[in-house]
């Protein structure tokens, strides 16, 4: 792979920052006063402007300049931090993201610096955040860390600075410089004590050390008794400054240049991953193919590599597996953002709760996850939540509240948005699948399945479509969407008490346990999760069910296919059949294969686009004697079955 | 029918190095850098339920490709495999993502130094295949060497019929 690009390495850059900063904007909509976070927020908002003037996304920089001032005068107390204010911000952001996408093409955006200008200067009458004392003399005392000279801080640079505060007498102290022979001349040993006379607030010399306060030590009193009376007892500034990153797991606004000691990361690229994975799973395949060959020789020696061999890459594909998963709290975090637009747009007051946001998963599925979510998401806010006066006449909190929550199962997580609104309406739901020709009129179907039935492509019960929802393209494709990831999508709903959607999705896409199976001359995978239970179809019981494939197993009916059939594999059924039980949710079905022949840890292989419209395979897999087996798809098999069960019933 | 434009980066050079290979004893070539090996014959694993075009899959060097039969596209009978059987693996670009293909084939002659630019468009009558499967129809020695085109045929998926001239009975 080539040098990365410059301008590429700052778009990454810029869209942390401004997640960041919207995050901080979120949280200081709920606690205005906070100054930890105008801070971080200012920050983020200079850091920004800075990179993207370094690289040369002028229109960004500039900007990214009002909303820097803006927040710069809540900083200085000037103006209070304001609702509209943050709205203003927060809606500003979207242009800024696309001037970092498209520096030339993004509008200019004078609507956006309008409604900005207007929300500062409604709050300059506003009575401002008490503003910092001002004291005539101060001391500060400062000591950088060992490395800053190496990552590009000038101490000079910031005497210079406070020296343009006021008079400055600086005093260097030498004390911690090691004996001249172990002097490393690039390590920075020095302190300097700065005596300031001049009128000038504490934040104002904090400003000076904005981007090195994380790591350095520093200490401001006001000298000689002048003191004013609210003076703040001198802290290290690395207790002060880090407040907010405790409440904020994500790692804060890291100035150009100043990496972190500790924090040994590296950035690859997510393709850079998928290689690798792609390589261990051929290690694991070929290592398989050992395993079989040590296992047929009589040679100890090449059986205890094969082992050993076995181990290593079993090891180095859990270390894999740990190096692709993300926490969810990724995902969740913007979500933040949509429901705080969707309260905006839908006029209702939503509350957000998120649990379980260090839920681990790959990488690839949290980001194919996000669409389905945000679908689910709207869904509540738009149809689930009712307005605040219905809210109330209802006896509910005026405030709806949607939970997002993950949390692991097995080998599964399990994402479920779950809302306290007036809950699905079956009635409706009949009335409209009736209406859409999904369901026949009066048919008898259970709770469970009438539910289903809003994942069908087409459907939408909401009367009115919205901007939010209810164009009829949403819950089909989250279903698919989910299932294309091997997962299921589950809906509960109690009327009045609202309703709950369940995503249960497998951890990792890349390896899954399967239980391996012969039809006719072919092998096939069946996910292991899916599996329920292998049980012998007995001839007889074949025979006689030729017309209803249907059997009984512990007093439920559950309709099966012969695989042989529907692979069109034109081989004689062996005489012991087996009928290997599979379910997604509710649904069973049952699967008559020859032959049961073990499980198989599988790496899977996508298809390719040739075999898009191959329906019953969700992908292949390398077997240990290098051939191919294909991996069923369990949901559109129990569905195929489950449609056959219903021509059945209908029939008679 | 208007005549159709050769593409690619045979279009402009003259003589450009080919692979040979045949199908029911027609000779057919494509460009050599396209092919990445060359296959004996593996075991293939057939897909259900698939389009006769792409029958099966069959690993390759760990990962899992589809085969595809060019004798559907040209309608041409499948034969038995023969101890000539190949399989030609090539890379070629599906939608915009650069997909590795092997074609089969009965037999896998020689690269050859082909003059596209002396080669002949597909001649409207006297071909029993959609015109707009062939590329260029160039010459070796007496014998037509057929250049298809692999990009419009895998857009298509293979599908026979639609502009067919047949001038003899299909075999």
């Amino acid at each position: 792979m080539s040098e990365q690009d410059p301008s590429e390495v700052f778009r990454i850059e810029a869209r942390e920052l401004l997640e960041q900063i919207e995050q901080g904007l979120l949280d200081l909509a709920g606690r205005l006063g906070d100054r930890e976070l105008v801070d971080a927020v200012f920050r983020g908002l200079h850091t920004l402007k800075g990179s993207g003037a370094m690289f040369g996304f002028d229109a960004l920089a500039a900007f990214t300049h009002h909303c820097e001032t803006a927040f710069d005068r809540v900083r200085k107390g000037q103006a209070p931090a304001t609702p509209a204010l943050i709205a203003a911000v927060l809606d500003a952001q979207g242009h800024m993201r696309a001037l970092v996408e498209d520096p030339g093409g993004a509008g200019d955006g004078e609507a956006l610096l309008a409604a900005l200008h207007a929300a500062v200067e409604a709050g300059e009458g506003a009575p401002a955040a008490p503003a910092p004392a001002a004291a005539s003399r101060w001391r500060v005392a400062f000591s950088l860390p060992e490395d800053a000279l190496i990552n590009g801080t000038n101490p000079l640079a910031l005497l210079a600075e406070l020296r343009e505060l006021g008079a400055c007498e600086v005093v260097a102290s030498t004390g911690a410089c090691p004996p001249f022979e172990a002097l490393d001349p690039t390590r920075c040993h020095l302190s300097w004590t700065v005596e300031l006379t001049g009128q000038v607030a504490k934040s104002d010399i904090e400003d000076v050390f904005i981007f090195v306060m994380d790591d350095m030590t520093l200490a401001i009193e006001p000298l000689s008794g002048d003191a004013p009376a609210e003076a703040e007892t001198p802290l290290p500034a690395a207790d002060a400054a880090p407040a907010a990153a405790a409440e904020d797991a994500a790692p804060r606004p890291q100035p150009a240049g100043e990496a972190r000691r500790t924090e040994q990361t590296l950035r690859v690229g997510a393709e850079r991953l998928d290689e690798l994975m792609d390589r261990v799973g051929e290690l694991v395949i070929a290592q398989s193919r050992l395993k079989q060959i040590a296992s047929q020789s009589p040679d100890a020696a090449l059986r205890s590599v094969s082992e050993e061999v076995e181990r290593l890459a079993s090891e180095l594909r859990d270390t894999m597996m740990v190096v692709r998963m993300v926490p969810i709290s990724n995902l969740f975090g913007r979500f933040r953002r949509l429901v705080h637009d969707l309260g905006r747009e839908t006029g209702k007051s939503i509350e957000l709760v998120t649990e379980g946001e260090t839920t681990e998963l790959d990488k690839t599925i949290i980001e194919r996850l996000a669409d389905p979510l945000i679908h689910v998401v709207r869904n509540s806010a738009d149809h689930g939540l009712e307005t605040a006066e219905e809210r109330l006449q209802a006896g509910k909190p005026a405030a709806g509240r949607i939970v997002l929550s993950a949390r692991h199962a097995g080998a599964d997580v399990v994402i479920t948005v779950s809302d306290d609104g007036r809950g699905i309406d079956r009635a409706r739901v009949r009335a409209r699948a009736e209406s859409q020709g999904l369901l026949a009129p009066g048919a008898q179907v259970s709770d469970a399945e009438l539910l289903q039935l809003i994942f069908q492509p087409g459907f939408s019960t909401a009367a009115k479509v919205t901007s939010l929802s209810g164009r009829g393209v949403g819950m089909d494709v989250v279903k698919r969407t989910v299932e294309g990831l091997r997962g299921v999508i589950e809906v509960a709903s109690t009327p009045g008490q609202g309703s709950q959607v369940s995503l249960r999705i497998p951890l990792t896409l890349a390896i899954i346990d399967g239980l391996l199976v012969r039809v006719g001359r072919g092998r096939y995978v069946i996910p292991l999760s899916a599996v329920e239970e292998c049980v012998e179809l007995s001839p007889e019981q074949d025979l006689r069910s030729t017309g209803r494939c249907l059997v009984s197993l512990r007093d439920r009916f559950v309709p099966y296919l012969r695989l042989r059939e529907v692979f069109a594999t034109g081989a004689p059924p062996d005489p012991h059949q087996k009928l290997v039980v599979v379910s997604t949710g509710e649904a069973r079905v049952g699967l008559v294969v020859d032959q049961i022949v073990g499980d198989h840890q599988t790496v899977i292989k996508s298809l390719t686009r040739l075999h898009a419209d191959v329906e019953m395979f969700s992908g292949a897999t390398i077997l240990g004697d290098g051939g191919v087996a294909l991996i069923l798809d369990v949901p559109h098999l129990v569905e195929t079955g489950q449609q056959q069960e219903r021509r059945l019933a209908a029939a008679g | 029918m208007s005549q159709t434009q050769a593409h690619g980066p045979a279009a402009e050079a003259g003589e450009i190095e080919m692979l040979t290979f045949e199908l029911q004893g027609e000779a057919f070539a494509l460009e050599a850098d396209l092919v990445r090996e060359i296959l004996d014959l593996v075991p293939e694993t057939e897909v259900p339920g698939a389009a006769p075009f792409v029958p099966a899959v069959i690993n390759f060097r760990g990962k899992v490709i589809p085969v595809a039969d060019l004798r559907l596209a040209f309608g041409l009978e499948r034969a038995a495999t023969t101890l000539d059987s190949r399989i030609v693996v090539i890379e070629l670009e599906l939608d915009g993502d650069p997909t590795l293909i092997g074609l089969r084939a009965d037999r896998v002659h020689e690269v050859a130094r082909v003059d596209l630019g002396a080669a002949e468009a597909p001649p409207a009558i006297g071909m029993r295949w959609r015109q707009d499967y062939v590329r260029r129809v160039a010459r070796r020695g007496a014998e037509p060497l057929i250049v298809p085109d692999l990009d419009c045929i895998f857009a298509a998926r293979g599908a026979a019929g639609a502009v067919v001239t047949p001038l003899r009975p299909n075999a």
